[in-house]
Parts: structure tokens; sequence; C-alpha cells
């Protein structure tokens, strides 16, 4: 009963606040947390103190944190495909590999000719976005779903990894990118964007800012799709696929078209993996990997955003230290994490805080 | 006096007075034949109940309307187009709507975005609120938008799922039992509802097992039996006929 107070309460708040600030409109509603001016106020602080955090230390903390952020593309990929269409995969790793193998032989290749990787970064989004249309559209036009569709992906991430472990020697090389076995490709180029004189090579601190303004970019834009007619069609598939369909709306299609920039949002992951390190290697698609993005959504709430957000940086920033105090503590536990989350928070951190602090604001100052 | 049982006869140039016509529509489950070479005929604007003791085929029938079923064998006919091979979603955007009998609304979501999603596909900008509106003010829930589904009571989703079905616009409306689970009073106020829609020109057609509720909306009812039409005419007809009454009672 307090419950649905709170929503209409909170959904009047949202209308005063329409008024002050129209900018938001499109970026808010039922199927993303957040729209209150409090919400934005906070939300513009954090990107400034992330854009400010470089100031406060050294190269190899940004480093690390640059590529903390690269994971959450892969999980922002899972969370439109799982945690709003509703349709598991297991293999968004495969998309995430492809695309930094991509970057990394284009990159390679043209880097010397052209002096730039603008080339190789778009193409480590559309040959993902290309790979998932075509797996999606066998899938999907098939009328394989549920758990068919996990053990698909699941496969497909599979073999990809095998494919590129049996790789190693000197025959498997794309022009003058050697795809290296399963010690991976190594030279992968750095990224070097804009053409001709303003062209511009990322250093650590370069690589830094343009992945956190793309993460803000993609936030952003992602709640714009969420919150318009697209994001309703794409939480009533979620909901009930045959329901849906009866209003005239061609789920399969919509289901292509979802994870078909799911496949390139984790492909451009990908890209900035391996130029950020400048290597990629085939475990990337393996079992391990493809499970982890699987684990932080879950855990941060994987039907709003901001919890795949929150479940990534913080599983990978706690299993980072871990890692680093001893080697299977980071295992032991993520998996601990898990079986917790899945038990006591099945929605996920993210959703469950927000409904305790909505409750709470309320019984607080509730006028407002 | 029964309505006139030789269709063939009149199938062919009946395209401009019927909206719908099934031909020798059949469904194998196996070995079970659910619906059994039926043919039937809905003339544009009418209310037409379709009655049958359990297992008749009604639901499989409905189903076969809709598209979520592929028949075995015959043919549907919507406004004098072949439609058996369409897609359900195809069909929807050519004017058929149905509501199911188990109540399938998104019982995760708000009453408000319950009704957005079918709406949003027909009206732009600020005529999706309007509709909203409307809808909301049409099934009574108006003050209940922001209600979890899940929350309202079952006669209140039946409605939800009803406005959900008549938020497309669709010339032909199916119901699967709109009244199961209600009261007297709802069920009284969900004949009103289905009067009215009809009266804007929507043909709909309607499985039911309350008798009164048949009367209160049809004057014609298609008896379905075993997978086949048994029998079909005016209301009182149908109750009068011995047969009819023979089926229903050998049920019990």
């Amino acid at each position: 009963m307090s419950d649905e107070t709170t929503t209409i309460e909170e959904t009047e708040d949202v209308a005063d606040g329409a008024t002050v600030s129209h900018v938001f409109d499109r970026f808010e509603g039922p199927h993303t947390i957040g729209s209150s001016t409090r919400f934005w106020a906070g939300f513009w602080i954090l990107t400034a103190l992330a854009f400010a955090y470089p100031l406060t230390t050294n190269e190899y903390a940004v480093l690390t944190t640059t590529v903390l952020f690269v994971w959450v593309f892969l999980s922002l990929s899972l969370s439109v495909i799982w945690g709003y269409t509703g349709i598991f995969s297991f293999g968004q790793t495969a998309f995430f590999g492809i695309g930094g193998y991509t970057f990394g032989v284009i990159g390679i290749n043209l880097l010397p000719i052209t002096g730039g990787t603008n080339l190789a970064l778009i193409a480590a989004i559309v040959l993902p976005a290309v790979l998932a249309a075509l797996i999606g559209y066998f899938m999907f036009y098939g009328r394989v779903s549920g758990v068919y569709v996990a053990i698909i992906t699941l496969a497909t991430t599979l073999i990809l990894e095998l494919l590129f472990s049996r790789t190693a020697g000197q025959q498997y090389a794309i022009g003058q990118a050697q795809l290296g076995g399963y010690n991976g490709m190594t030279g992968i180029p750095t990224l070097v964007l804009g053409a001709g004189p303003l062209s511009m090579e990322l250093d650590a601190l370069g690589m830094y800012y343009f992945v956190l303004g793309l993460l803000v970019a993609t936030y952003l834009a992602l709640r714009y799709v969420l919150n318009s007619n697209y994001g309703y069609v794409m939480v009533a598939t979620r909901e009930s696929q045959d329901r849906t369909e009866m209003f005239g709306y061609d789920i399969r299609l919509v289901k292509l078209q979802v994870f078909t920039v799911a496949g390139g949002l984790a492909g451009l992951g990908g890209a900035l993996y391996a130029s950020t390190g400048n290597f990629i290697s085939p475990p990337v698609m393996g079992l391990a990997f493809a499970a982890l993005p699987v684990i932080w959504i879950t855990v941060g709430g994987r039907t709003t955003i901001i919890g795949a957000i929150v479940g990534t940086l913080g599983l990978r920033y706690f299993g980072n230290q871990l890692a680093a105090a001893g080697s299977e503590y980071a295992t032991i536990f993520l998996g601990i994490v898990l079986l917790v989350a899945v038990l006591l928070l099945p929605d996920g951190v993210v959703p469950t805080l927000e409904r305790y602090w909505e409750r709470r604001f309320h019984d607080g100052g509730g006028e407002e | 006096m029964s309505i006139d049982r030789d269709m063939g006869s009149v199938a062919k140039e009946s395209s401009e007075e019927f909206i719908l016509e099934t031909e020798g529509l059949t469904k194998r489950f196996g070995g079970l034949v659910a619906v059994d070479d039926v043919d039937y005929r809905i003339p544009f604007g009418e209310i037409r109940c379709l009655i049958g003791p359990n297992g008749a085929g009604k639901s499989t029938f409905f189903k076969m309307l809709a598209g979520r079923l592929q028949p075995t064998a015959g043919r549907i006919t919507y406004k004098g187009e072949d439609i058996t091979a369409l897609e359900p979603h195809e069909r929807a955007r050519r004017g058929v709507s149905i509501k199911f009998q188990d109540v399938s609304v998104y019982p995760n979501l708000s009453v408000r975005e319950n009704l957005r999603i079918p709406v949003q596909r027909y009206r732009e900008g600020t005529g999706i609120q309007t509709a909203i509106a409307d809808l909301l003010e049409l099934v009574r829930l108006d003050g209940k938008e922001d209600v979890l589904v899940d929350n309202l009571s079952h006669g209140e989703q039946q409605w939800l799922e009803i406005a959900m079905a008549t938020a497309i616009e669709p010339e032909l409306l199916l119901l699967d039992e709109p009244t199961a689970g209600m009261t007297i009073e709802e069920t009284e106020e969900t004949g009103d509802l289905i009067r009215s829609l009809a009266d804007q020109g929507m043909t709909v057609v309607v499985v039911e097992h309350d008798i009164n509720f048949v009367r209160q909306i049809a004057e014609m009812v298609t008896v379905l039996h075993n997978g086949k039409v048994f029998a079909e005419g005016t209301v009182s007809e149908i109750e009068d006929d011995e047969d009819v009454q023979r089926i229903y009672l050998g049920q019990e």
C-alpha cells in the first residue's frame, strides 16, 4: 500500500520536475531509475568527479580504471538484451572478443597506411553487430527462445575461443596482424582518432577521458531509447512475447534489432579493451569471462542500466583488489556474492536500494 | 427457425457482408481433433457469442483466428483476404484483436504502462496520453494508473485486458471468457461495455458460459461441440433446443 502511494507521489514529483528541466523528459520513465532533479544533480556531480579523478592519482590507477569502465560496455549490452528485452544471452563475450580482434587486425594493418584507427574502431562495432544479426536472425526467426538462446550464444563464444586459440603460428596472420593463438594478439595500436593535422593519439589519460565520455554518452543514449516507444516494446517483449505480438508488434524483428545493437555495443567494449591494453587473447571469449557480465548485472540489478554499471564497477573493483591479494580469493568472493545476491536480493542491489530509498524518503519528508 | 446451414453456396459472394469467414477450419493435436471442419461466418458489426461445453474447441478456434495456433487444415478469410498464413502481428495490424481466456496483461508493469504499449502503436505524441486517459475512463480504472497490475482484482485485470485489446482500434474483437471470475455487477458492466464497442462499429465475438450474459449482449449464438458447429441461432432458439440442452447436461 505504501508502495503504491510512493509511486503516485513520485510521478507527481516528476511532473513538477519536468517543468523545471524539460531537457531530461525524454531520458526519464518507469524503466530507468532516477528522475528527480536531485538524481540528475548527483549524476552530473559524479560525472565531474570521474573526470577530475586522474588529477588525484597516478597513471597506473588511471589505466586500471579505464579497463574497469571498458567492462561496463559489455555489461550494458547484456542488460539491454537480457534485462530489458528478456533474452538471456550467455555469449555477449563473443561480440566483445570479435570487436577486440577486429580492432586489432584492422588497426595493425591500417595504422601505417592511414595513420589512424578510426576505421578500425567503426569496424569493431559493425562486424560484431553483423555477426549478432546473423545469429539473431536464425534464432529469432527460427522461433528459438528461452534456454536454447543461452545455449546457442554460449556455444558461439566457446567455439570462437577455441578457433582463436588454434591460431598459433606464422601462417595465421591477416595482413601484418598475427593472431597469436592462445597467447593472443599483441602490438594492437592505441586509439588514434581524427584525421590529418587534427589526428590525435590517445595516451593513458586521453584514453581515460575518451572511454569515460563514451560511457556517459552511451548511458544517456540508452536512457533515451529505453524511455521511448521502442523501450516500451522491449520491456513488453520481456514481460510477454505472446501478448505483445497480438498488439501488432513484430517481436522477432524487435529481438533481432536489439540483439544486433547489443552485439555492436559489446564489440565497442572489445575494441576499447584491445586498444587500452594493446592486447587481446581468446580467454575473453571463454566460459569464465562469459559468466562474468551475467554475475555483475545479476548482482547490480539487470533491469536497470545503473544496476549494470554499479554491479560491474563494484565487483570488478573488489575482484581486482582480491586478485592482488591472492589468486583464488577473487573467484570465491564472486561466487559468494552471486549466491547472496540471488538468494537475498533477486532483483539486484540497485533496485532494492531504490525501493528502500523511496520508502524512507516518503516516510521522512513526504511533503515535497 | 435455424440459420441457413448450407454455407457453401453463399460463401463465394459473401465477402462484402462478412468480416470473418472460416472454411473447413481444423486443428488436430496428435490423435485429438480439437476443431473439426468448422465453417463459420460473422457479419460486420454483429456481437456473436460462441458457447459450448468444456473441451468443445472454442479457445483453440479463437487461437487459430488470432494466429497463435496454425490450423491443420482449412482457411480463414478476414475482410475478403486469406489470412490463414499470416503472423499474429500481421493480423493485429489488419484489425484483429484478442483477449485470451487466461488473463494475459503485463503483471509487473503499471496500469498506465500496460495501456501505453498497445496505444503507442496507433497514436503519437500527446495523443498517447489522451488515449490512455480515455481507456482508463472506459474501463473505470482512472485513479489506478500507477498501480502494478498484479495488485488489481481479477475483474479489474479482465477489464484492463479488454481495454488493451480495444486500444489498437480493432475492427474484429475476440473476447475469450471476458467475465470469468467477475461479480454480477461487474459482469453486467462488461456487457454494457461490449455493447458500446459494437455501437462504435466493432464486430465482437465472445466465448461465454453465462447464458444470462449471452442474452444481455447477443442475438445470435453459435454452439460448438466436439470441435464442430453443433447449432446456430438466436439466443432463445438455442436455449429451447433440446439437443443443446442434452450436450450440456451430458457434461455434468
